[in-house]
């Protein structure tokens, strides 16, 4: 197999439209492509011209997977753009917002997208015939983010609740009665899910990666921290594009972001555990431990444990909000539209998401910029794929292929927000 | 096609941000059952397994922006029995139709450092501006239990149980005050077609249409009242040019008032 090609043209269980490209010559990896020919997006120029307020409902349709760390890093960015600071039980809800998302994300790619890769499925329907209560259970645990998203946000893609400020309405104490019962059996269902996804086969591939993501003083992060790596990083969010750039290359109707003068870069569930481990509970510490992982993780096609291990920490950060929640006095802080820039920095669930706005004393947006968590990871996607051919070259090619696919997915990669912003091929001359 | 024992699905996407698609999956308690009933022969977001066509029913997320699109919702068109859109990108070009009303080459420019590796069209089109659409189900995104109600109609070979009137009705239904008479919020509602269950409103705010045009909506009574609230001429382009724009009503609306 001295020559091959592999070649994916439409990349299935990721969001968007992508393809793969491999190109082996002579035994070595002598191209790698991962095309994006979603087609190309235009939201930060239909945000030209839009009102502050109309950020959060036009950016969460970047993404029908992910609208509330769209919704949360817009109005972060717009708050931070007029001096406005929330806190206390407003603040707690948006981190309940977000738990609810990472439950839905994570559940959704652990058991339908990613898992049948591991245990040889095409898809999570087939895998249903085999292992029936594991998918009842996992569509259960889905249902119960994608519950919690509905009650605070008012439904589970695109929520209409969240506004610059606060929320529209925030929901009586007694209203999250009935959830709290539903995420204690969440978190159960989450731990078997740590169990169960740790006696996966990984094929070893313990790569050196700068991990970038948010780190904060006192909770693994959701919405706030600073922007920190295992590489020296250590800045505010309004200094990462003098420290991050974006590179727009043919093959993609996405674009590749660098950090400048160190190169490609990892965000998402691996970054965020490896350099946030001690903010995780005891119990995910614990779980981690059993599932046979370090304090750190270097591994991607492990990544599907990680995130079993953060949807048992959005299960029992959620529990811990309700259990101390008490209506805030007025829904939202009022906020004054002022000239300015602001910018907000959120952990989507598949990794950092950056926003960037000027807006006039009118409170209308003159410029955006949105750096979502996919674009950011695609050079890594790249040379992860470079690399693991290069190692397992002597595999049958349908294996090969399928095990690219899964290199892929090790990122739940969401192409569609990276078009704004996938293809797989593998040639062999 | 009632008699067909395990009819054909298949899931194409178009320019979209999965969110409609992704709503089958979010149908927990009756995704099993859906597999059941239908063979689920081409939906790449959830498989990788494809098998060829006709298909019996298509599902359509998504709007046409590329020429080569443009090309292959013909191809799908040929392919299925039945084609029904599925969003406010399929039905009515989505947000995606805010470049029909600019020039979508200064559109490029601002998000692409190279613009000439894009290709794109100039206007973001509804599948039923290039293929006959045998149901059209609004709303951004699509309600799930919609969605079910559509293809088990289809299924069943009825017509869907889908009402075409204004957000207000779903309002009296579910016993929520007018935010707008009794609040002062300018609100979509009269003019909008229902489907989310007056939820905005529920949430003590204004419709923000994204279910589009309800049938014959009254847009221009509604901008009037609007302007008697003290709404800016702009403010009420913006709330006609969100998820719907080009909704023949609503474009239209949107010129009236452009300055």
């Amino acid at each position: 197999m001295k020559n091959k090609m592999i070649k994916v043209d439409y990349l299935a269980r990721v969001e968007g439209e992508g393809a793969l490209f491999v190109k082996i010559k002579n035994n070595e990896v002598a191209d790698v492509k991962l095309r994006i020919f979603e087609p190309p997006r235009f939201f930060e120029a239909f945000l030209r011209g839009r009102k502050y307020s109309e950020a959060p409902d036009i950016t969460a349709r970047i993404c029908g997977i992910c609208p509330v760390a769209y919704q949360m890093s817009s109005v972060h960015a717009m708050e931070n753009a007029f001096g406005v600071k929330i806190n206390g039980q407003l603040r707690n809800l948006r981190r309940l917002l977000y738990c609810g998302e990472w439950i839905e994300s994570h559940a959704l790619h652990i058991y339908m997208l990613h898992a049948p890769d591991f245990l040889g499925y095409e898809d999570a329907i087939q895998m249903a015939r085999d292992h029936p209560e594991a998918v009842k259970k996992a569509l259960e645990l889905k249902k119960i983010g994608n519950e919690l998203v509905t009650l605070i946000g008012g439904r589970e893609i695109h929520p209409i609740n969240v506004r610059v400020g606060g929320f529209y309405r925030t929901p009586a104490k007694s209203e999250l009665g009935a959830i709290n019962e539903r995420l204690k059996w969440a978190l159960e269902a989450a731990c078997d899910t740590v169990k169960l996804v740790a006696t996966f086969p990984f094929p070893e591939f313990e790569q050196d990666y700068e991990f970038v993501a948010l780190r904060h003083s006192d909770e693994y992060p959701f919405n706030e921290g600073r922007l920190v790596s295992n590489k020296g990083l250590n800045i505010g969010i309004n200094e990462y594009e003098r420290n991050f750039a974006e590179e727009h290359v043919e093959h993609s109707n996405s674009l590749h972001s660098v950090r400048i003068g160190h190169g490609n870069y990892f965000t998402g569930p691996l970054a965020r555990y490896s350099l946030n481990f001690d903010m995780l509970t005891p119990l995910c510490q614990q779980l981690s431990k059993e599932a046979g992982l370090g304090t750190t993780c270097h591994n991607p096609f492990k990544s599907i444990v990680v995130r079993a291990i953060e949807t048992v920490y959005a299960c029992q950060e959620a529990l811990r909000i309700i259990g101390q929640y008490e209506a805030p006095e007025q829904p939202f802080v009022p906020v004054e539209a002022k000239a300015g820039t602001g910018y907000g920095c959120t952990e989507a669930p598949r990794g950092i998401l950056y926003h960037r706005y000027r807006v006039d004393d009118q409170g209308v947006i003159k410029d955006a910029k949105i750096v979502p968590p996919t674009s950011q990871n695609q050079k890594t996607i790249e040379q992860d794929l470079r690399r693991y051919v290069t190692m397992y070259m002597d595999q049958p090619k349908d294996k090969l292929t399928w095990q690219c696919e899964q290199a892929i997915r090790n990122y739940d990669p969401c192409i569609s927000c990276a078009t704004h912003f996938m293809k797989l091929e593998i040639e062999r001359e | 096609m009632g008699r067909i024992k395990r009819p054909k699905l298949a899931v194409w996407k178009f320019s979209s941000c999965d969110g409609c698609q992704l709503s089958i999956l979010d149908c927990e308690d009756e995704l099993l059952a859906v597999a059941g009933a239908v063979h689920i022969a081409n939906f790449p977001e959830a498989s990788r397994a494809v098998a060829p066509g006709p298909y019996d029913i298509s599902l359509v997320e998504g709007s046409i922006t590329t020429p080569h699109d443009a090309e292959r919702i013909h191809k799908v068109r040929r392919s299925s029995k039945l084609l029904i859109t599925i969003g406010a990108c399929a039905t009515a070009g989505g947000i995606q139709a805010l470049r029909n009303f600019k020039d979508v080459r200064e559109f490029t420019s601002i998000v692409y450092a190279n613009p000439s590796y894009i290709e794109t069209l100039n206007k973001s089109t509804a599948i039923g501006d290039h293929v006959p659409v045998d149901y059209e189900l609004r709303g951004c995104p699509v309600n799930k239990h919609e969605l079910i109600e559509v293809l088990s109609a289809f299924l069943n070979e009825r017509r869907p149980n889908i009402s075409a009137h204004s957000v207000c009705v779903e309002c009296k239904l579910r016993g929520n005050v007018c935010v707008m008479v009794a609040h002062g919020t300018p609100c979509m509602g009269p003019v909008t077609h229902a489907g989310c269950g007056a939820l905005c409103p529920s949430y003590n705010r204004g419709c923000y249409a994204c279910f589009g045009p309800k049938e014959t909506p009254n847009t221009a009574s509604m901008a009037d009242r609007w302007h008697q609230m003290g709404v800016w001429n702009q403010d009420v382009v913006r709330a006609f040019r969100g998820f719907n724009a080009y909704a023949e009503p609503f474009r239209k609306e949107s010129e009236q008032h452009e300055e």
